[in-house]
């Protein structure tokens, strides 16, 4: 795995930080609620396509980084950003042969299973529970996930990221 | 990979710990903003662009229009602080006579918000001034209408500041009217406080003015925060709910004051954390009017 010859790094790390910018791009009031998560729908892509390099390290890593960037309890999302890309290097062999809708499906859990763990994280620190629209932005995710592994593998076929 | 996670997971619980109940990772968090700020400052150019064009491409009648306005807010402000001026002195006077302190005076620094969105479960605005400009954490941010909040993050160029609304804050506050000490607690939604512990029988009612009372330490004494928009008494409970509007515009603000209270107080209680209010015991409940 070492001898052969690493490229594309700079895609990958473009690639999250494009996702931090919309993170934090600002929106108007009744759309931020909308936004969908784009780190974690980044960090799934890559957690399946390049495992060898992008697992719970780099997930850890961005998870800090948001956490810094959007002012939340530091780990917060670090927490559950490492815990997704583990599952997803767990799954992504079998992730890389569904077809599109299967694996939208299987995305959706685990975008459901990143706000699970940041509403167990507001409940012990004592944070008000969110209501409903709380659990908008993984069905936003969802309905995003096919153009994003299309955009994000035709980027990785061009640059040739192994 | 399974060790990993394990450790993953177990670091992240140990820092959120430490985040949460003690400060020593302030340095960590500002180190890290800094690395960040490029990303900030990228998100927030098209606001900074739009802006500049918008003031560099003004026409002159707008820019007359604009002074004339101003000219004319600048003298009706004037003479309000003619009045405001001798009503001040004739204060220290009565105060003096009483041998009470009085506050010496309250230093400001205008800061912009930086148009970035942080998480939208928590009532938190970016400005762009940190501690290169002298904030410091706890430290008291107004608009021009009333209190907006306190700074809890800083970095090199900017600072986090949780606004009053958040469900985490609570404010010492009194009502203008007769001096009925409460605190002020934020609900997480944008535009509403709750008021808790006001016994049934308390003298509260809807349009009353809610200004700080200062006895968290925190926040200099005497600055608006909410109007009371609702007082509701049922007999059964032993406790009124009340609920008020923050008097700040707090979805629209452009701008934010940075205050320094020059007392010596403020900035040794400065390092305390950022819920002190909430487990004040002094103010909470106590429903007589001040001597």
């Amino acid at each position: 795995m070492t001898l052969t010859p690493r490229r594309g790094g700079g895609i990958i790390l473009i690639s999250f930080l494009l996702a931090l910018l919309l993170t934090v791009l600002p929106l108007p009031e009744w759309a931020r609620i909308y936004r969908p998560q784009w780190y974690t729908l980044v960090l799934i892509y890559w957690a399946t396509a390049s495992p060898q390099r992008v697992g719970v390290g780099v997930g850890w890593l961005s998870g800090i980084i948001i956490d810094v960037l959007t002012g939340t309890l530091l780990g917060q999302h670090a927490l559950a950003l490492s815990l997704i890309a583990y599952i997803t290097h767990k799954v992504h062999q079998r992730l890389r042969l569904f077809p599109i809708w299967q694996q939208s499906l299987t995305v959706l859990v685990l975008l459901l299973l990143e706000r699970v763990l940041q509403l167990w994280v507001m409940g012990a620190v004592g944070q008000p529970v969110p209501g409903i629209s709380f659990w908008i932005a993984p069905l936003v995710g969802t309905l995003l996930w096919p153009w994003i592994y299309i955009i994000l593998r035709d980027l990785r076929r061009k640059f040739r990221v192994s | 990979m399974t060790t990993r996670v394990v450790f993953a997971v177990v670091i992240s619980i140990a820092l959120m710990v430490v985040d949460q109940r003690q400060h020593h990772l302030e340095a960590v968090r500002s180190v890290l903003s800094v690395l960040l700020y490029p990303l900030d400052f990228i998100v927030n150019l098209p606001q900074s662009t739009s802006h500049w064009l918008s003031e560099t491409f003004s026409t002159r009648e707008q820019l007359q229009e604009q002074n004339r306005s101003l000219r004319k807010e600048n003298l009706l402000l004037q003479v309000r602080q003619q009045k405001l001026a001798s009503l001040e002195t004739e204060n220290q006077r009565l105060r003096d006579l009483l041998d009470s302190s009085f506050k010496i005076g309250d230093r400001v620094l205008v800061a912009e918000l930086v148009a970035v969105d942080l998480d939208p479960f928590r009532q938190q605005v970016l400005i762009n001034k940190g501690s290169s400009s002298g904030v410091y954490n706890g430290q008291p941010v107004l608009d021009a209408n009333a209190v907006m909040g306190q700074v809890i993050h800083i970095s090199r160029l900017t600072a986090t500041v949780l606004l009053i609304t958040d469900a985490r804050h609570a404010l010492p506050v009194q009502v203008n009217r007769n001096g009925l000490r409460s605190i002020a607690l934020g609900t997480g939604h944008i535009n509403e406080l709750e008021l808790p512990n006001l016994p049934n029988n308390s003298d509260i009612q809807v349009g009353d003015l809610l200004v700080t009372s200062g006895l968290g330490g925190r926040f200099p004494t005497g600055y608006p925060v909410a109007e009371v928009i609702s007082v509701t008494r049922e007999p059964g409970q032993p406790f009124a709910t009340v609920k008020a509007r923050p008097k700040a515009h707090l979805e629209r603000a452009r701008e934010a004051l940075l205050v320094w209270t020059l007392s010596p107080m403020a900035t040794l209680e400065s390092n305390e954390p950022a819920t002190a209010g909430k487990d004040d015991p002094e103010a909470s409940g106590s429903r007589e009017p001040r001597p």
